[in-house]
């Protein structure tokens, strides 16, 4: 029996023997308590509500133009758009998925299947936690310091090759730093996912004679797939909305010369920007023109759209697989 | 006599090791996710090595006057006040807790103690939508919408940012995470204590308040230290709606914009696409990043521990 119905019961009995009476204080207490979680909804609807009627005038009447429009100034408007700004999301995401995927997923498993609990690894989910809790501009700095600068270690270990890989202040810089950023919560998700794995699954792959890595891959990953995947998709939108590090990374926040197609990759060691920091600077502008505000509360649309979408389809996944599996 | 493995049809302890081929394989397997591993610990050396490198010469170098005492924050020409940045800093982190404790608490409490399951199963999701917005898209909010139609009511100006405005939008991104570690904490606490209580003819209210939460006190005080550390380290929302450019002048009123301590760093690092100005301004950005560092880790580490109390007390 719930608790919930226990107390009806018990509230039944009371009721049978005195006269009803009200519970004000109770109510009180229901309503002040529900009007918090009205206020947050509020909060979220007036900001979705605000935001798509301000883009109304960009996306009703030019949706396509403003996503494939590279000008960022309203000098000529039919050129307005983000398309710089998404070409730098996008390969920032994928180069989230590159990295911190894989890193991501392979620290999990060591943690929980090759461990053991030794100290090392009580060490190493320790850092991990904190990490998780870093303030994003201090990854930034980190970009910038690993990625952009020609740093050296204690005056000896050059960091010069890393610069010149990723081109300093370049998208791969940016997705690497974002990678870094977004580690911890692929690792941890991840973790949670293998650790749901049912010993039962286990100790048949071993009783079969397989070895631990035959194992994980023949059981541990394919049933902890959604999870490791939800916290993927995760990490990704947390990724494509970040702004802080991609500004110390130095994200350019002027026009870009260059115009590269989603998919060209001659790009990925040149200056850049990506949505956010095309919002932030939209907004800042809009003391000249205000049009710029409606400018970027339509680039806002489009930038939640994507963080929705990854969202969305984490929440669910994760919804559907933990009601399968009860 | 024969020794027992070379009996025919037996166990040998050769056929036991396995193929020396596949216990190769699964040692190098085992390296490999090892080394996945480390990188976490890599990353954690490699900022605390940038942070107190840059930081170092910075500390070596600056006048120290020009960081105590001075008028305000002046990166660019060589003046970098620690006050203004540390009052602007309280002051946004004060504001976002007054919005964010009490709705998040409130949500967390609706959800963990009234809310049906099936409409549980509607709002969590929708918190966690909250949850997911990006901070600039808040920062946009608070410039444009907060300012003009909340802030302009409560004394400040609708027109532009100031440290209530961005406070009162760094509050509202930390409600989801506030109200998400304090369900958690409320979920830890056994239903029988509820059931008990209620036995003992106690109304849902009064169960609420003086079992459940009492129980899951240290959860509660964990999640308003972990929101205190996420609103420190917010950049982007009062980047956008505090009022400040590149420099501020030290001020004590939440109703003026001034930067804090992520804020400065941010806009030391844009506008230009070089960190440039007086010869220290590249590695005051490290500093600050540092003061900053270590006080989010300190109140994570404290909120870690209040988390784990709770769930070793269960």
């Amino acid at each position: 029996m719930t608790f919930s119905t226990i107390g009806t019961v018990a509230r039944r009995g009371a009721n049978g023997f005195e006269r009803k009476r009200t519970d004000v204080a109770g109510g009180l207490f229901k309503a002040v308590i529900l009007s918090a979680l009205v206020v947050s909804l509020l909060v979220l609807a007036v900001l979705l509500i605000d935001t798509v009627a301000d883009a109304w005038s960009q996306l009703s009447t030019r949706t396509w133009d403003f996503l494939n429009g590279s000008l960022r100034s309203r000098s000529i408007d039919d050129k307005l758009g983000v398309k710089q700004g998404l070409y730098g999301s996008f390969w920032i995401g994928v180069f989230v998925a590159l990295t911190a995927f894989p890193i991501g997923v392979g620290a999990a498993i060591y943690l929980e299947e090759y461990a053991n609990k030794s100290r090392l690894a009580a060490v190493i989910e320790l850092v991990i936690r904190n990490l998780a809790g870093v303030p994003s501009v201090v990854y930034g700095l980190l970009g910038l310091f690993l990625f952009v600068e020609r740093s050296t270690i204690f005056g000896f270990v050059g960091l010069g090759w890393l610069a010149d890989a990723t081109g300093g202040r370049s998208v791969l810089s940016a997705g690497l730093t974002l990678a870094v950023l977004v580690l911890p919560i692929v690792i941890i998700t991840a973790q949670e996912a293998v650790r749901s794995v049912p010993s039962g699954l286990k100790e048949g792959a071993y009783g079969l004679g397989a070895t631990k890595s035959e194992m994980v891959r023949t059981q541990i990953l394919p049933y902890a797939a959604p999870g490791i995947l939800t916290g993927t998709l995760l990490a990704m939108s947390r990724a494509i909305g970040e702004a802080a590090p991609l500004i110390l990374v130095g994200a350019i926040t002027g026009g870009l010369t260059r115009n590269p197609e989603l998919w060209d990759t001659s790009g990925l060691r040149e200056k850049f920007t990506a949505l956010p920091i095309i919002i932030v600077e939209w907004v800042s502008e809009r003391g000249r023109d205000p049009g710029f505000s409606e400018a970027a509360a339509a680039a806002i649309v489009v930038l939640l759209v994507l963080v929705l979408l990854l969202n969305m389809t984490a929440i669910l996944l994760r919804n559907r697989f933990e009601k399968k599996r009860g | 006599m024969e020794t027992p493995d070379s009996v025919p049809g037996s166990l040998s302890l050769a056929a036991l090791a396995g193929s020396p081929r596949r216990v190769r394989k699964e040692r190098l397997i085992s390296r490999v996710m090892f080394c996945a591993a480390l990188v976490s610990v890599v990353v954690s050396a490699l900022i605390i090595y940038a942070l107190f490198s840059e930081a170092w010469i910075f500390m070596r170098d600056v006048d120290w006057s020009s960081t105590w005492g001075e008028l305000g924050w002046f990166p660019r020409r060589g003046i970098y006040d620690m006050p203004t940045l540390l009052v602007a800093s309280l002051w946004t982190t004060l504001i976002a807790m007054i919005v964010a404790a009490p709705l998040g608490m409130g949500a967390a409490i609706y959800l963990s103690e009234y809310a049906r399951p099936t409409d549980r199963a509607i709002l969590k999701p929708i918190l966690e939508i909250l949850a997911g917005i990006p901070s600039v898209v808040l920062g946009f909010f608070a410039l444009l919408w907060l300012a003009p139609n909340v802030v302009a009511h409560i004394g400040g100006e609708g027109g532009r940012g100031s440290m209530l405005t961005a406070g009162i939008g760094v509050g509202i991104l930390t409600v989801p995470l506030v109200a998400s570690i304090s369900e958690d904490a409320m979920a830890a606490v056994p239903k029988s204590l509820r059931e008990a209580s209620a036995g003992l003819g106690a109304r849902n209210a009064v169960t609420t308040v003086r079992v459940v939460l009492p129980a899951a006190v240290s959860g509660l005080v964990a999640s308003l230290i972990v929101a205190v550390s996420r609103a420190l380290g917010e950049t982007m929302v009062v980047f956008m709606a505090g009022g400040a450019a590149d420099a501020a002048i030290r001020t004590y009123s939440p109703y003026d914009g001034s930067l804090t301590m992520p804020s400065a760093m941010a806009s030391l690092a844009s506008g230009t696409d070089q960190v440039v100005g007086e010869g220290l301004t590249f590695q005051s950005l490290f500093f600050v990043g540092l003061v900053l560092f270590l006080l989010t880790l300190g109140l994570n580490l404290v909120g870690d521990r209040f988390v784990n109390r709770v769930r070793e007390q269960y």
